[in-house]
């Protein structure tokens, strides 16, 4: 039975290629589909050859814990709607890290067993390092007496470390994203808190990675790490989530590849590490895409910017639906920048009938979208795209904003703070400096709003006081249905 | 097990292949791609299937259970979530407008 390791290798390359080719694919619109098929193959493959590993035990257990686990997350992941995406990423990804400490708990847990026999109390010097365990190791070929290499503890404990934040601090993202923690938990000396908890885990976490592994020091370890992420995550809020999200993500990622390297699996070093590389580099954009350093989203505190915030002169000018649509139907060019609003009014689907009517007319509509639109990154153009917006209709920042001063009409709804151009003019506005949709450069500008409160960080928009923006007042959705309304009656 | 500064070269490695996927990806991809990676760590399954394979007291099986059963809901969680967003991305078309739901 010489071949079977080397078959179940095999399997595992292939995995790691696929993985590889996958989510290369799914970096053009076009081939995305057929990269996530790729690496599901890649996975189911990676899976399979793992039930043929020799010396494995309790199959039963772990058939049963697949089927359990893979038939709840199908379920739940078929039911969840596009606008609850986002926390249902992020409880994913709270799993996949609360799996990498498990693992890591199992073999740290193991390894103070396996001490324990190859080094029975009472034997004094019982490093890792005595020649004698690795002499041990040879003669008895059986995995679970191996005990732990340095490199292999040490990097083991970080992936358990990193693992476990991950999994606290996405199922915290996941309950405020779900609306269940609407509070944001803020109190004094939080921050000195936080450091403590982390140096205390990070402190204990290095006695287990030199050898003085104990259940219990195993078991304070998890509760810090755990705690840490509780508490790191407990004071973002909701417009952070995508950053918060998107970094717990490259964390998963790293504590698989720490995790894979103790299990000497190739496959997880490898998805583990183009995970935590590709995800950091995202939360890098998304970062800057808002202006602010990861540190500053993770320990900073949104509004606390000083000085005096410029005051804004005017008043908002109301317009109503059959005005708005008029305007628009005879718009050359028109472009709708839809925000979180307009998911939270579930009014996508209306805003594409609209977008239709208007292309039959003959007007050059598109989609514009901020880098941060929604609660992910991206998450807008997943929402429109499930109402079925084509995608080429849909530009990005850095295309649309040359075209705003050619733009006839710009159609707000639903955003704020991604088209306040006070984050370009006024230094104390705690929004200063991110780069924001210049939508205040089309000849109009019409505004579906709620009401005239203030958006989600409680910043005033200039762009609702200037002269060439007309206020529509209503919930999302109903604003939408008059507007289609008003245009199939300029129509008929 | 694999030998120390050979594992380096991997990580290495594979941190550049990762860097150099994400780093030319238009904005609309982003969350099916980050939905994607979260998808591809689910391989997590298969070292807790590895650490409840050779779990050996009843502690050690109870959480390498756990592991496993958390891992499973990561990648297939992952999967089913990332396919249904990448399924609605479709180029404008004569027929365009007849999404999919």
């Amino acid at each position: 039975m010489s071949w079977l390791p080397i078959v179940i290798k095999a399997c595992y390359f292939l995995a790691a290629l696929l993985f590889i080719l996958g989510l290369k694919r799914m970096s053009s619109p076009r081939t995305a589909r057929g990269g996530i098929v790729w690496a599901g193959y890649g996975m189911l493959l990676a899976v399979l050859a793992t039930f043929f590993l020799p010396d494995m035990q309790n199959r039963g257990l772990i058939i049963a814990a697949v089927l359990i686990g893979v038939s709840a997350a199908w379920w739940s992941g078929k039911r969840v709607a596009m606008t609850a995406m986002p926390q249902m990423v992020a409880l994913y990804n709270g799993m996949g890290g609360g799996a990498a400490a498990a693992i890591g708990a199992v073999e740290l847990i193991g390894y103070v067993r396996t001490l324990a026999i190859l080094h029975p109390p009472g034997i004094p010097d019982t490093s890792p390092l005595r020649p004698e365990s690795w002499a041990i190791n040879a003669l008895t070929p059986m995995p679970a007496m191996v005990a732990l290499s340095p490199v292999e503890l040490a990097l083991g404990v970080l992936g358990a470390l990193i693992g476990a934040v991950s999994f606290s601090g996405s199922l915290i993202a996941f309950a405020k994203l779900q609306g269940w923690l609407d509070k944001r938990f803020v109190f004094p000396g939080q921050r000195a808190v936080n450091l403590l908890l982390l140096a205390a885990a990070v402190l204990i976490g290095i006695l287990l990675a030199c050898g003085h592994a104990s259940l219990p020091l195993i078991a304070v370890f998890f509760v810090l790490a755990l705690l840490f992420g509780l508490m790191m995550t407990l004071p973002i809020g909701g417009a952070d989530m995508p950053v918060v999200i998107s970094l717990y993500n490259a964390f998963t990622g790293l504590a698989v590849a720490f995790e894979g390297f103790v299990l000497g699996n190739e496959a997880m070093i490898i998805a583990g590490m183009v995970v935590g590389a590709a995800g950091t580099l995202l939360t890098q954009l998304m970062a800057k895409a808002m202006n602010r350093s990861i540190g500053n989203v993770l320990f900073g505190s949104f509004g606390a910017a000083g000085g005096e915030a410029q005051a804004i002169e005017g008043a908002q000018k109301p317009i109503d639906a059959a005005d708005a649509a008029v305007m628009m139907a005879y718009a050359e060019r028109v472009v709708i920048v839809p925000g979180y609003g307009l998911a939270v009014a579930q009014a996508q689907h209306k805003v594409w009938e609209f977008a239709q009517l208007l292309l039959k007319r003959g007007v050059k509509v598109k989609f514009a979208i901020h880098p941060v639109a929604g609660r992910m990154p991206g998450h807008m153009n997943v929402l429109l795209a499930e109402a079925g917006v084509p995608y080429d209709l849909i530009a990005d920042m850095d295309d649309i904003n040359p075209e705003f001063p050619a733009t006839d009409v710009a159609l707000v709804i639903g955003a704020n703070d991604v088209v306040n151009p006070l984050a370009k003019t006024d230094p104390a506005s705690p929004i200063y400096g991110m780069p924001i949709l210049d939508v205040s450069a089309a000849k109009h500008v019409i505004v579906i709003k709620r009401g005239k409160g203030t958006g989600f960080a409680g910043i005033e928009n200039a762009l609702f006081y200037a002269d060439n923006t007309r206020m529509l007042y209503g919930d999302g959705q109903a604003a939408m249905g008059e507007l289609v309304t008003e245009l199939k009656a300029i129509d008929a | 097990m694999i030998d120390g500064f050979l594992a380096l070269y991997i990580f290495m490695l594979a941190a550049f292949t990762g860097y150099e996927i994400i780093a030319r990806v238009p904005v609309i991809l982003h969350t099916p791609l980050m939905s994607g990676s979260n998808f591809v760590h689910g391989i997590v399954l298969v070292g807790a299937m590895i650490a409840l394979g050779h779990a050996q007291t009843r502690f050690e099986i109870v959480i390498g259970f756990i592991g496993v059963l958390l891992g499973a809901g990561n990648a297939a969680g992952g999967y089913v979530v990332t396919e249904r967003m990448l399924e609605m991305f479709k180029p404008s078309k004569p027929d365009a407008g007849k999404g999919a739901h």
